[in-house]
């Protein structure tokens, strides 16, 4: 801006400003999701910003008042599609509360194992599309591989690879094959060194670090006050999570560091997945050295859980309970729950009430990425467009959990 | 632990409000109460600030409906983390009348939590700097989690559900 000279008109050519408006979104390719922000920009500089969510909209709670329990899990896959493994042990875990179900502790170590691997996963996806918006391609093709490796896992164990549909309510569908845990071990023996490339690649690299230091942070007192969650309120320095909060699954007989960050910048954010990838991978190991093994893979809950398809046929008690569970005909008592777990961006709860019929009457998903997202145009104020690009990725915010 | 602080937090409100509370039980090991709506944004206020409990962060909010379809309620989950106390606090207004004072003063959180509710039943938050509709278009007239908008086409004959419970 050039100066005249004249004190008064100078302030008024660097005080007179033209905004113009920018509608990023809704399908943006840097935005990885649909998401529409209308920004009102000064230049390259984000002086506010409008946030419009919905476009994925699909009623899940609704559907949920229409569905049996046990077709409410496909639903759940849809909510957060990077892990949905945790989204299906979470309702199974809701119902299991309602029901008063106590189930063996070989199958929690299997939902701890498959739960850590979709954390894995999830986080996998959020780091290397940080390094994408910041110019590092390489980081995210490579690391493609190991999610790979992991949905070849979720495929051995289900058939499905993005909308698992893993687990029953009371255990797992079937005993894990030989194959899939060969699988898991390798994984788990090979996993260390494409991770250690990936974070050789970035954490210490000059460009990434100056490009992600002091980009878009929150403070721990303004995190809390938006109800941040999970990775994004630990990068903050708030040391919260649900695993060591409120354990489930048996995740107290594991032994894990919480990684926290300081500033809660896109630095930070990515630090602390980073670490917790490392932390998921040695709770991986702990769960398959001490998994019990001669325990069954599921509770002993005739009512939920179908019986196996030779006594169906053989057996009128497994072939009524079979009918009542595939009409969705369980009796299920009256009462409400609140179940939470440590979900891939924070603490996802289903909040179930149930007056004893066959579906839920009340199913609400607290999803974390809905509650934190609103912090998102105050956190972007004042910063440049390319920042904000960067700020919403590492944020992870996943347009299935947004929307729901 | 639970049975614990349901006592500390029920002492708390009936020396402070009185007559604020409705109902105090555990469901599933887990305090939950039931509030006037008169009170509900002192109660909140209250909890939040008061030093030994400090509920200092609103995990959730969320609607539901009565199944008498007369009421609408406002379910609060709040937490505080240091010694990881949890409440469920509710509140019900008729649903002609559906008017509840916005929890956003207290926690900026509570803004698009609210809106979605009002999204989905129509709560009327007062006092919400922004209420309007988050997740359905603009245009909707109807608030579809509501009981009277059952889920699919009531004119389909092929279907029969009344063989099957509801």
């Amino acid at each position: 801006m050039s100066k005249t000279g004249n004190t008064e008109l100078d302030k008024e050519i660097i005080e007179e400003k033209e905004y113009s408006i920018l509608n990023l979104g809704p399908t943006h390719p840097a935005t990885h999701g649909i998401f529409q922000n209308v920004l009102k920009m000064d230049g390259e500089i984000i002086h506010e910003a409008q946030p419009t969510i919905g476009y994925i909209h699909r009623a899940f709670e609704k559907l949920a008042e229409r569905r049996p329990y046990n077709q409410i899990t496909p639903i759940t896959d849809r909510l957060n599609y990077c892990s949905s493994p945790i989204n299906n042990m979470a309702w199974h875990m809701t119902v299991e509360k309602l029901i008063q179900c106590k189930v063996p502790k070989r199958v929690d170590y299997m939902r701890v194992i498959i739960m850590e691997l979709a954390r894995i996963s999830d986080h996998l996806i959020c780091n290397s599309v940080v390094g994408v918006d910041t110019g590092a391609m390489t980081g995210f093709l490579y690391i493609f591989q190991w999610r790979e490796k992991i949905y070849d896992i979720y495929e051995s164990i289900c058939g499905a690879r993005l909308t698992t549909n893993i687990g029953r309510i009371g255990g797992f569908e079937r005993e894990w094959s030989a194959d899939t845990w060969k699988r898991i071990q390798s994984f788990v023996d090979e996993y260390p060194k494409g991770l250690q490339e990936f974070a050789n690649l970035l954490e210490r690299n000059k460009i990434f670090m100056d490009r992600t230091i002091n980009c878009g942070p929150i403070s721990a007192e303004m995190a809390l006050q938006y109800s941040f969650t999970g990775p994004n309120l630990r990068a903050a320095g708030v040391d919260y999570d649900v695993r060591v909060m409120n354990p489930y699954a048996s995740y107290e007989d594991f032994k894990f560091d919480i990684p926290l960050g300081q500033s809660g910048d896109t630095y930070d954010r990515f630090m602390v997945r980073q670490h917790e990838m490392w932390q998921s991978l040695e709770i991986i190991r702990q769960a398959m050295k001490n998994m019990p093994k001669d325990e069954p893979f599921h509770a002993d809950v005739p009512d939920f859980y179908l019986p196996p398809k030779e006594d169906v046929y053989n057996n009128m008690e497994a072939l009524i309970y079979h009918f009542k569970i595939v009409m969705g005909e369980m009796d299920v008592p009256k009462g409400e729950v609140y179940h939470a777990v440590e979900g891939g961006n924070g603490e996802l709860g289903y909040y179930l009430i149930s007056d004893g019929g066959r579906t839920p009457f009340r199913l609400h998903f607290r999803r974390p990425c809905f509650i934190y997202y609103q912090a998102y145009p105050e956190m972007i104020k004042g910063i440049m467009l390319s920042d904000a690009i960067i700020t919403m990725s590492s944020m992870n915010v996943i347009a299935g959990e947004l929307d729901a | 632990m639970s049975q614990e602080l349901l006592d500390k937090v029920q002492t708390l409100l009936n020396t402070a409000f009185p007559e604020a509370t409705e109902t105090a039980e555990l469901l599933y090991n887990f305090p939950v109460f039931t509030i006037k709506r008169e009170h509900i944004h002192a109660v909140l206020k209250c909890l939040k600030e008061d030093p030994s409990l400090n509920f200092h962060f609103l995990t959730d909010l969320t609607g539901m409906q009565t199944a008498d379809e007369k009421y609408l309620g406002v379910i609060y989950h709040l937490h505080n983390m240091p010694n990881n106390y949890r409440v469920r606090l509710k509140t019900f207004v008729p649903i002609d009348k559906p008017e509840v004072p916005t929890a956003t003063d207290l926690w900026p959180a509570a803004n698009w939590m609210e809106r979605e509710t009002y999204d989905f039943y129509g709560v009327r938050f007062k006092g919400h700097p922004n209420l309007k509709r988050i997740l359905n278009v603009d245009e909707m007239d109807i608030f579809p989690l509501r009981k009277e908008y059952p889920l699919e086409d009531q004119s389909r004959e092929d279907k029969n559900d009344s063989m099957f419970g509801r």
